[in-house]
């Protein structure tokens, strides 16, 4: 986790330092269709995160020895442009980032129907415009709108959201003083309807019971992160009738 | 995961190895929380400023620990740098391939990583010797030699047990050659789920047999410091709530037997 400070995250009235009671989400956005090309796409504001999914395929997978006989392969790719953080990042993959297109990749798998597909890739490629903690998560919440927007069978939708230890206290959704200065980061990738856990990650320091603490906030948060994803993909289909004559 | 060299499990094997777990048991008898043997030999390549050759069954790594002095991360001045690597060595797998690191060998390195870091083993603030500009930079090296599973333990491990020897060069910065400062001892423990069962230290059959993993690295006061869930499957809250009682309850039991 981040290093220690001097920095006050949390107030005499318990408020945090962007004045977010410790069960508050940080504003969040969902539009789906706004690229041309993709298959289905998606962007979220979340926070000051400002991240663009665009979802191919399912198309061939290539190169061929990576296809699997039996289901479709979904590979992410997590990308930071160069801009995205305060000092410029150097374009291209990193070791960060290479380990979280991996955990991404993972849990969209377990909800996309991908014995539906033998042999086939569905790409995912998030790329990070503005990052302000939880880019991962946010892009996972995207991934999962771009999925269902690109048409691709899926079980369930696949929730990012994340809760840490700021201040010796339990809040959701971590903004970014919190993450440089807190105790400890959880991001979760949740099922939504099953409650199945399908990403975790974990780092700092957190007794069982605070972990016990830190869950029950993200589990209460993914209902409401949910509906907001529902709500974008409904919109995506409104539009669609009202093109269509109403009907 | 690799595959072995038939590419995948025997179906007989399969159907034995998940009988036998329905019965409680694992393919070599284990319980199915616990671990292979462990050894630990420290001081194993004394040109290194310390290092551990650690077998965890048939699972085999070599960790050796490196310390030169040089700049300091800009947001980071006051502080020492320690960075991990993993290298999965031809040797120790028909289909482990020489090259730059693949994805599955940053997951391990960063997961040992974490634990290391996380859990404030090294007092990194210790390593300072010209504030902003020079500090002590501490390389965790990690050559994989034979694979048979359960790798992010295997290297914790032997991270770990390299680190606690290791002894930093002082005298080359004209002062005097120092134990490296150790503050704490994190232990990982990596369970996978095959059925509904969960499996701590998974041999290679097993790992090729789960649907998902997790890790869970605690320390002495049984606090977590570091998680990771990985492959496709999924874990219930619950499952994940057992997962980390038992790491704990394992971390316990290993400190106590290989670091007293």
């Amino acid at each position: 986790m981040g290093t220690a400070s001097d920095i006050k995250l949390i107030d005499e009235n318990g408020l945090r330092i962007d004045g977010r009671s410790p069960t508050e989400l940080r504003p969040l956005k969902i539009e789906t269709d706004v690229l041309e090309r993709a298959d289905g796409s998606a962007f979220i504001e979340w926070g000051g995160n400002k991240i663009l999914v665009a979802v191919y395929g399912p198309r061939e997978a290539y190169p061929k020895h990576t296809q699997d006989i039996e289901k479709a392969v979904v590979k992410a790719r997590y990308n930071m442009s160069a801009f995205s953080v305060d000092e410029r990042k150097r374009p291209g993959p990193d070791r960060r980032s290479v380990e979280i297109s991996k955990v991404i990749s993972e849990a969209l798998s377990a909800a996309v129907m991908v014995e539906q597909f033998p042999r086939a890739q569905i790409d995912v490629f998030i790329e990070v415009l503005q990052a302000d903690a939880g880019t991962r998560i946010a892009g996972l919440t995207a991934s999962s709108v771009a999925l269902a927007a690109a048409g691709i069978p899926m079980r369930d939708m696949v929730v990012g959201c994340a809760a840490g230890k700021v201040d010796g206290k339990i809040v959701l959704d971590l903004g970014k003083e919190e993450d440089n200065f807190g105790q400890a980061d959880l991001p979760m990738g949740i099922l939504a309807k099953s409650g199945k856990i399908v990403l975790m990650q974990m780092d700092g320091d957190l007794s069982q019971e605070e972990f016990d603490q830190a869950t029950a906030l993200i589990m209460d948060a993914t209902k409401r992160i949910y509906d907001i994803q529902r709500e974008a993909l409904a919109g995506k289909y409104r539009a669609l009738a009202l093109e269509r004559g109403g009907e | 995961m690799p595959k072995d060299e038939a590419g995948v499990l025997s179906e007989i094997k399969r159907n034995y190895i998940l009988k036998k777990l329905k019965e409680g048991k694992r393919g070599d008898g284990r319980s199915p929380e616990s671990f292979r043997e462990i050894s630990i030999t420290t001081n194993y390549v004394p040109r290194s400023a310390g290092s551990a050759y650690v077998k965890l069954g048939r699972t085999k790594v070599v960790a050796g620990i490196k310390i030169e002095s040089g700049e300091p991360f800009p947001d980071t001045p006051n502080q020492g740098v320690l960075t991990t690597n993993v290298e999965l060595l031809p040797m120790a797998f028909p289909t482990f391939e020489a090259g730059p690191p693949n994805e599955g060998s940053i997951e391990i390195a960063r997961v040992v990583d974490r634990g290391i870091r996380e859990s404030k083993m090294i007092d990194l603030e210790s390593l300072v010797i010209e504030p902003a500009k020079k500090v002590w930079i501490v390389f965790a090296d990690i050559d994989v030699i034979d694979f048979d599973g359960n790798l992010i333990d295997a290297c914790t491990l032997a991270v770990v047990s390299a680190l606690k020897s290791a002894v930093v060069p002082g005298s080359t910065e004209g002062g005097k050659d120092f134990a490296l400062p150790v503050r704490s001892l994190p232990i990982s423990v990596t369970m996978v789920k095959i059925g509904d069962e969960l499996v701590a230290d998974p041999d290679l059959e097993e790992e090729q047999l789960s649907t998902a993993r997790i890790t869970v690295t605690t320390t002495a006061d049984e606090h977590i410091r570091a998680m990771q869930k990985g492959d496709t499957g999924y874990f219930t809250l619950d499952e994940i709530r057992k997962a980390i009682k038992l790491s704990s309850d394992i971390g316990r039991q290993i400190r106590e037997k290989h670091f007293k």
